[in-house]
């Protein structure tokens, strides 16, 4: 894919997550890509929340994801709005992490036709966006290319 | 406690535009309930209860109740995308086999076509929002693709099966006088549309129109006294689908549940039924659809619709008679309403007659709202004609 996709648009500008929103965008800031897992019944928890949706649970620890992971569905975007509009096509997928839950993003470095279900590929993060003038969290999004 | 027997579908009616920029959102609304209340023979005062979701304007229930002149007992403002209406009726004959309330109006409306708008409620500050809306997801058809994709790797399915859903709903399309599109379709016409989202087509996708629709559920009591042809509530199931803690399953939908619910209160299965009115937001939310209501097995959705399975009158299950919202319409962005006033069309005798299924019974309506391959909702109702 020869243009990057777009930054995260966190509406309004300038994001400002609280709790376990600000833990993982954060983290994505310095490149890490932080699971939530239940200290109670180990499940890893997805989207990121401060308990665990399958025991009840409020003992949550963050560890950082592997990054490996299998494409569990894909589809190739060739119509789109916004900041995405001109970029197509591009691949939006579900991924399957080593850690169990399977999570939306895109798949870049290889041309679409190339993409299929269970293939297995690896975490990139967005380059560092500039420091936001309003001081707002400029998280960096995840995406995954095929593995080496 | 059952509603069988408690509720009937005493009117309805679907707006016939498709394109209405000349009325407000509050005035189709209008139009369609009134429509619906003289169509059952009854006009607003006899309404004690309301029924809308998030598309009526102002504070739930409070404005439009009060703009059209009833005064209500039971409020109900259940929002779940496509599939509202059809839990509205479910909770409807509830209330009234509960005795809260006789006469119940359900309503909707909306110009997504007039105001370019092609998407429902606001997700900002859901919980899940920043999980899934970057990366490009743009468009609802990129989440629906998503599931699309994954049932073709697990069972088979193809683009050709898809089409014959379309292809269904394009030969209803020719013989209703307001459908949005009433060109009839072939298979290769499908394929032959533009990609929007491998594996999902043009084609593939249902229309974007202006319109409303409304029914009026009353009871037993009041529905003998009414001289039109009433249609039974039999039976009702909704649910909720989510991404289960990062574990989504792409193959099945809400339908799992609602179905099954629906079929168990009205003592009826599957193969009972005569026609099918079931929300085509896209051609796999139908086919996914006819799966989990217990059509056929997972995954054999594909060799289900083939043939021309869907096509009224003898098919094996003509399906969605108006065009649905592939060829019909899909009044703000939402097509339970409209697909539940055809099933009432089709067990009163009034659907067109080239579409019209002779001795027509028993039907399963079915909604769903929301995003396929993320959050979505169900629900199916189970209507019989007045003397089932
Ligand atoms: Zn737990």
């Amino acid at each position: 894919m020869s243009t990057p996709l777009p930054p995260a648009d966190f509406t309004p500008a300038g994001f400002t997550p609280a709790g376990a929103d600000e833990t993982f965008w954060t983290a994505t800031t310095e490149g890490r890509l932080l699971l939530p897992r239940c200290e109670s019944c180990a499940t890893v928890i997805w989207y990121p929340r401060p308990f665990c949706p399958r025991c009840g649970g409020r003992d949550v620890m963050w560890f950082p994801a592997s990054g490996e992971a299998t494409v569990y569905s894909y589809t190739v975007v060739r119509k789109a709005r916004g900041g995405y509009r001109e970029l197509t096509p591009y691949v939006v997928a579900y991924v399957e992490l080593a850690e169990g839950p399977r999570i939306l993003t895109n798949i870049v470095g290889c041309d679409p036709s190339e993409v299929g279900i269970g293939q297995a590929v690896t975490l990139v993060f967005d380059a560092p966006a500039a420091a936001a003038e309003d001081g707002g969290v400029r998280a960096r999004l995840y995406r995954f290319r095929p593995a080496d | 406690m059952t509603v069988r027997g408690a509720a009937f579908i005493v009117g309805a009616h679907e707006h016939p535009r498709r394109d209405i920029p000349d009325l407000s959102v509050a005035e189709i609304h209008a139009e369609v309930a009134l429509a619906a209340l003289a169509d059952a023979g009854l006009s607003p005062p006899d309404v004690d209860a309301y029924f809308c979701d998030s598309d009526a304007p102002g504070v739930g229930p409070l404005s439009m109740a009060e703009y059209l002149g009833t005064r209500c007992r039971h409020l109900d403002t259940t929002e779940t995308g496509g599939a509202s209406y059809l839990s509205h009726v479910g909770h409807a004959a509830a209330a009234i086999a509960a005795g809260k309330c006789q006469v119940a109006l359900v309503v909707m409306g909306g110009r997504p076509r007039t105001l370019r708008l092609a998407s429902g409620p606001s997700l900002a500050g859901a919980p899940e929002t920043h999980y899934e809306t970057h990366w490009g997801i743009t468009d609802t058809v990129h989440n629906y693709a998503l599931a699309a994709m994954r049932h073709m790797h697990e069972f088979g399915t193809t683009s050709r099966d898809l089409a014959e859903v379309k292809v269904a709903a394009s030969l209803h399309a020719q013989h209703n006088p307001n459908a949005f599109l009433r060109k009839a379709v072939t298979v290769d016409d499908v394929l032959n549309s533009p990609m929007i989202s491998d594996p999902l087509h043009r084609l593939d996708c249902c229309v974007m129109t202006d319109g409303g629709g409304a029914v009026v559920v009353a009871s037993a009591e009041v529905a003998r006294r009414l001289p039109r042809r009433s249609v039974a509530v039999l039976g009702h199931g909704e649910a909720a689908k989510g991404t289960g803690n990062g574990r989504p399953g792409l193959t099945y939908t809400a339908g799992v549940w609602s179905g099954p619910a629906a079929f168990a209160e009205a003592g009826v299965t599957p193969a009972d039924i005569d026609y099918a009115s079931v929300y085509d937001s896209f051609t796999i939310t139908a086919l996914m659809a006819l799966e989990d209501l217990g059509f056929c097995e997972k995954g054999k959705g594909g060799r289900f619709v083939r043939d021309g399975a869907l096509v009224a009158p003898h098919g094996r299950l003509p399906m969605n008679t108006d065009g649905g919202g592939l060829c019909n319409n899909q009044p703000d962005n939402r097509g339970g309403m409209a697909r539940m006033i055809e099933a009432v069309r089709q067990l009163r005798g009034e659907a067109a007659a080239e579409v019209q299924v002779p001795d027509c019974r028993l039907a399963v309506v079915h909604g769903s709202g929301g995003r396929l391959a993320t959050r979505s909702s169900a629900a199916t109702l189970i209507l019989g004609r007045e003397d089932a």
